[in-house]
């Protein structure tokens, strides 16, 4: 009886997806779980906040300080160039959204079956996370939600085996689909025709078809081009310019919701980036072995990055 | 059958909920893929220990929770673990006389049989094949059954579980 009841189970699960509200009421059982093996962390990051020396303190808000303020007029150009892009746009008669919502979730430090590249995120349908909604770093495009629980939520990265993005070659806008290939630092590009114009260093950015990922953002860079004349197809090969074995801190994207924060968030995802800023700078400072691998990830565009990045 | 006998079924629950913590524990990623399967081994324990009172649905509910905490398909870990537990409960008189190292073999030989389940079920559904080190975590059951046997078999007679 109970063989066939999780045969059932299965197959309504993989077939119809119709258990996702199933899952999400289980998955206030499992909450508590996800909360203890955190509780850990939690702990030390409170300590090392509560801790941390004045002067640490001040030469952190220093050097966040200059950042700030060059991210300032970076953001400066790109307003200009936002409002000049916009009014071409519109010379040309064709709409185009900018800014789209945005929330700031934490990953939660439980591992998942090793097989699948799936991360959990402290945020879920009390915040309006929904399934299919797509997931960023600092750096580009990391995955979607696949499982929205009333706290937490599942995403599946873009290098799972069953994934697939639709992108788009920034510099020809030639567009084509990144598959996961199961490989942390690997997306393969199997439908580029031997003739098409594609080369080792290009980026790619999410091209908006499909409708599930905002249109522009960056996803990945091009590693290798293999032409077999053999073939119909050449072989490309993609890293990957989110850091998906690294990042702490991610971004959900509302594509369509054009405020570029909600009013009542602002304050609650500046805690959040603080606090996180802080932490990643002391265990840059506590544990050595670590530096050289964030130095080493700075020039993502280089292969320098895939290097680093191989487990 | 009466209630009265039984004792401690809390004891079960928190040995239950223990394993499932290691199963979501974070490991170093060079031991990712060699996470043992905590919740394999508490449950073939139980069920050569107190085979009335553990069994087939105590397994179905705890593959369910590992399901739902390591995000593979609902009822994957469901259906391999109630037919593991199937199994220890119908041969749990013989398992329980042999001795520790005849039975860290039995348990490794169930522990495997979990696997392949679990590897099926992922082919069927269209996920690709398992290299080598899938299998890790059944040596690592055989090696692990003699500490995880003792230290539970102490637990139960502290507890006086019955």
């Amino acid at each position: 009886m109970f063989v066939a009841l999780s045969t059932v189970l299965m197959v309504m699960d993989h077939k119809y997806n119709n258990l996702e509200s199933l899952r999400a009421g289980l998955s206030l059982f499992v909450y508590p779980l996800q909360q203890v093996i955190e509780l850990p962390g939690t702990v030390s990051d409170w300590f090392g906040e509560s801790l941390s020396t004045r002067r640490k303190l001040q030469e952190e808000n220093d050097s966040l300080r200059t950042q700030q303020l060059m991210q300032k007029v970076q953001m400066q150009k790109l307003a200009s160039l936002e409002a000049e892009n916009i009014r071409l746009r519109e010379l040309l008669d064709s709409s185009f959204e900018v800014g789209e919502k945005v929330l700031i979730a934490e990953l939660m430090s439980v591992n998942l079956d090793p097989y699948k590249h799936q991360i959990v995120v402290n945020k879920g349908e009390l915040h309006d996370i929904y399934p299919g909604q797509p997931l960023l770093d600092a750096k580009g495009v990391m995955g979607q939600i696949v499982h929205a629980g009333p706290y937490s939520s599942t995403a599946v990265l873009i290098t799972d085996t069953s994934h697939a993005i639709p992108v788009q070659v920034n510099r020809t806008g030639l567009r084509t689909i990144a598959l996961g290939s199961g490989a942390i630092n690997r997306l393969e590009l199997p439908y580029i025709p031997n003739n098409a114009d594609i080369r080792p260093g290009d980026l790619l950015i999410t091209s908006g078809l499909g409708g599930r990922f905002p249109p522009g953002y960056p996803v990945a860079t091009v590693t290798a081009v293999q032409h077999d004349p053999g073939l119909t197809f050449s072989q490309v090969v993609a890293t990957p310019l989110a850091e998906l074995n690294r990042s702490r801190e991610v971004l959900l994207v509302w594509p369509g919701v054009s405020t570029t924060l909600e009013p009542d968030r602002p304050a609650d995802a500046a805690n959040t980036v603080s606090v996180d800023v802080v932490n990643s700078d002391e265990a840059a400072l506590e544990t050595p072995p670590a530096e050289p691998d964030t130095a080493a990830s700075a020039p993502a565009d280089t292969a320098t990055a895939t290097e680093a990045a191989t487990p | 059958m009466n209630l009265a006998r039984h004792h401690g079924g809390g004891i079960i629950v928190i040995t239950f909920i223990i394993a499932l913590l290691l199963t979501i524990v974070p490991l170093p990623d060079w031991a990712r893929y060699a996470r043992p399967d905590w919740v394999g081994l508490v449950l073939i324990y139980w069920c050569l220990a107190l085979p009335d009172r553990v069994g087939v649905s105590t397994g179905w509910f705890s593959g369910l929770l590992v399901d739902l905490v390591t995000g593979t398909i609902l009822g994957q870990h469901a259906l391999s673990l109630t037919i593991v537990a199937y199994i220890t409960l119908r041969l749990h008189q013989r398992i329980r006389l042999f001795p520790l190292l005849q039975q860290a073999f039995t348990v490794m030989v169930l522990l495997i049989l979990h696997q392949l389940l679990a590897l099926w079920i992922s082919r069927i559904i269209g996920r690709p094949g398992a290299p080598w080190y899938f299998w890790t975590p059944s040596l690592l059951g055989l090696a692990l059954w003699p500490a995880v046997y003792l230290l539970l078999r102490n637990i139960r007679h502290r507890f006086r579980v019955r």
